[in-house]
């Protein structure tokens, strides 16, 4: 049954504009001009209770807008919008305690006292006694690795602990919805992975439902066995990583080694030649005739090596995005 | 037996969340003190004033004894204290910083926290003010006096109310930041009429009629003269200056409600 039905959703802002430089200043002072610009447009979509779904897309794309309106921060300027049965943008008592919102580069947590403060502020807030809080801060730090860090003023702890408190702090009511908005931003490989694999344990442990957008690929492809692409505020792609990847390559990438030099011409047929070096070749080979295709090069080559795969996902997504036809 | 502990729960839980608030709003202040001892002397404009009406011809002509403007100014500087206002600066930068956001998503109004910021920042103060006092009181010692306890119950009381009369006030008006992203301008333009309506640089009393009779149309008086006459042993009719006090909260909290409820719908939670 799905937890978050989207329909149509459309958000306009309206955005002051400003020519650079002295003159630009005085006209913007006398006259000030403002454009409308459509940040989301019409994407439909839903999710699933326990389904973790990730946003992509690049910076402006629109991704970032639509989880605040999910959440219920940005009021929609069209369109249809359930999030657990509540229209967000009402921010019904139930519904605020039923979700969370993580964002990687803000933090809700008090900088110069303890994080334990903060958390038994959300505590009060959320109306968790004091014996219940204990047990779930405890149960979350352990989760979490978290241990001296909760009674040190939050300015002195570094970046991944930081973010490991804020995480702590957004789920002690325990959401069953989770909105992350770059958990991983800034992170080191080590404190990334940790983050990702604590988000997959509460997905796990709880049923949680996590909507999370992020510009590191690793933190989709480990998490989200969905993704939303977002291109110019329009869903471009909604599904598995693997059927966006043949969405955007209908090619494989074949790369050859061979024993002994061959000439360039005997490749064109196969497909699209990428990089030739005599020994070493590199081929796009459409994927509906890659089997035939490579039984012919090993019939009537003398093969050494040879490597199919796809082209990076990151790469994919990074043309498309230059695409100006797209 | 369950629906009693939930009624219970319902009760006890709004002085749970102003506990802990307060609490870490306190310890946090705590962690400031330094910053609050100067915030605690920039509010010395009473006793500036005290200087300069002490001997001045009006104060004779309007018929109040050197005794009572050395009360009432002494009596204003405590108010003062106790009713400083700056959630129109908080909110804005909270607003343009983004950290509003986890606020607005949290199950409780998040007036309560600037509320709370502010009562414990107040909480902070007075031991730092009750030094100021005991230096002052050592340095002029004719100034000394102790008002009664039903004086000093009454002016507690008068002081939290216009307190939070005067947090309601900048309240309102902070919700303009949903609309205009720079509104603390206007608290400077707020302190104008404080400054002048309020009893702050001279009691009311020395006002010309026609301009006493504008000033209690204001809610201004009853910030800082209200309860500050009522600490100094003045007479004054209580009934009407807590009513107006409540009426004047009342239709601010009104106007910041609808605010509030339309801002949000403007809201672009910039900055994050």
């Amino acid at each position: 049954m799905a937890i978050i039905t989207v329909k149509d959703l459309r958000k306009n802002f309206r955005v002051s504009v400003k020519r650079p430089g002295l003159s630009g200043s005085l006209k913007n002072f006398f006259n000030r001009k403002t454009i409308l610009v459509e940040a989301v447009k019409g994407v439909t979509f839903k999710v699933s209770q326990g389904e973790m779904v990730g946003f992509i897309g690049p910076n402006g794309a629109g991704k970032t807008t639509t989880l605040k309106m999910l959440c219920g921060l940005v009021h929609p300027s069209g369109g249809e919008l359930l999030v657990a049965g509540h229209k967000p943008q009402s921010r019904n008592t139930s519904f605020l305690k039923d979700i969370t919102l993580v964002m990687g580069q803000k933090q809700q947590l008090i900088w110069d006292l303890p994080p334990l403060d903060s958390f038994y502020v959300n505590a009060a807030v959320y109306g968790l006694n004091k014996q219940e809080a204990s047990k779930r801060i405890d149960e979350l730090a352990a989760m979490l690795e978290l241990n001296d860090e909760l009674v040190r003023p939050v300015r002195k702890l570094s970046l991944g602990q930081r973010m490991k408190a804020e995480l702590l702090a957004a789920l002690l009511h325990r959401p069953s919805i989770l909105f992350l908005d770059e958990p991983t931003l800034g992170l080191d490989v080590n404190a990334q992975s940790k983050v990702r694999e604590f988000l997959s344990k509460y997905n796990k442990r709880y049923g949680a439902t996590i909507l999370l957008t992020s510009h590191y690929m690793a933190d989709i492809t480990s998490l989200c066995s969905r993704v939303l692409l977002i291109h110019q505020g329009s869903l471009f792609h909604d599904g598995s990583l693997d059927e966006l990847t043949l969405k955007l390559s209908p090619y494989r990438a074949v790369r050859i080694e061979l024993k002994e030099p061959q000439p360039k011409g005997l490749f064109v047929n196969y497909g699209q030649l990428e990089e030739f070096n005599g020994c070493l070749v590199r081929l796009l080979i459409p994927r509906e005739t890659l089997t035939d295709s490579i039984t012919s090069i090993l019939n009537n080559f003398p093969v050494k090596d040879l490597e199919v795969c796809d082209p990076p996902v990151e790469e994919l997504i990074g043309n498309l995005f230059k695409n100006p036809n797209y | 037996m369950i629906y009693f502990k939930k009624v219970l729960k319902k009760i006890i839980s709004p002085y749970r969340i102003a506990g802990s608030l307060f609490s870490s709003q306190y310890a946090l202040m705590l962690e400031y003190r330094a910053e609050i001892v100067l915030w605690a002397i920039s509010g010395v404009l009473p006793l500036i004033m005290l200087g300069l009406w002490t001997g001045a011809e009006a104060r004779v002509l309007a018929g109040i004894t050197k005794e009572d403007i050395t009360r009432y100014f002494i009596s204003a500087f405590i108010v003062r204290q106790f009713t400083a206002v700056w959630v129109m600066v908080s909110f804005e930068e909270d607003h343009i910083e983004g950290k509003l956001s986890p606020f607005i998503l949290q199950p409780i109004y998040p007036f309560w926290r600037y509320f709370f910021s502010h009562v414990a920042e107040q909480f902070t103060r007075i031991p730092f003010v009750l030094v100021i006092m005991i230096f002052l009181f050592i340095g002029f010692p004719q100034t000394f006096f102790i008002p009664s306890n039903k004086e000093l119950i009454a002016a507690i009381i008068a002081i939290f109310s216009a307190f939070c009369v005067r947090f309601i006030l900048h309240w309102t008006f902070a919700m303009v930041n949903f609309w205009t992203e720079r509104a603390s301008a206007i608290e400077r333009v707020l302190m104008i009429p404080y400054l002048f309506l309020s009893g702050l640089v001279a009691p009311i009393e020395t006002f010309p009629e026609s301009v006493r009779a504008f000033a209690l149309l204001t809610p201004y008086p009853y910030l800082l003269s209200f309860p500050a006459k009522i600490l100094s042993g003045a007479n004054v009719n209580l009934l009407q200056g807590f009513l107006c006090l409540f009426l004047w909260g009342s239709l601010f909290m009104f106007i910041s409600f609808y605010a509030w409820r339309n801002g949000l719908k403007q809201y672009s939670s910039m900055g994050a």
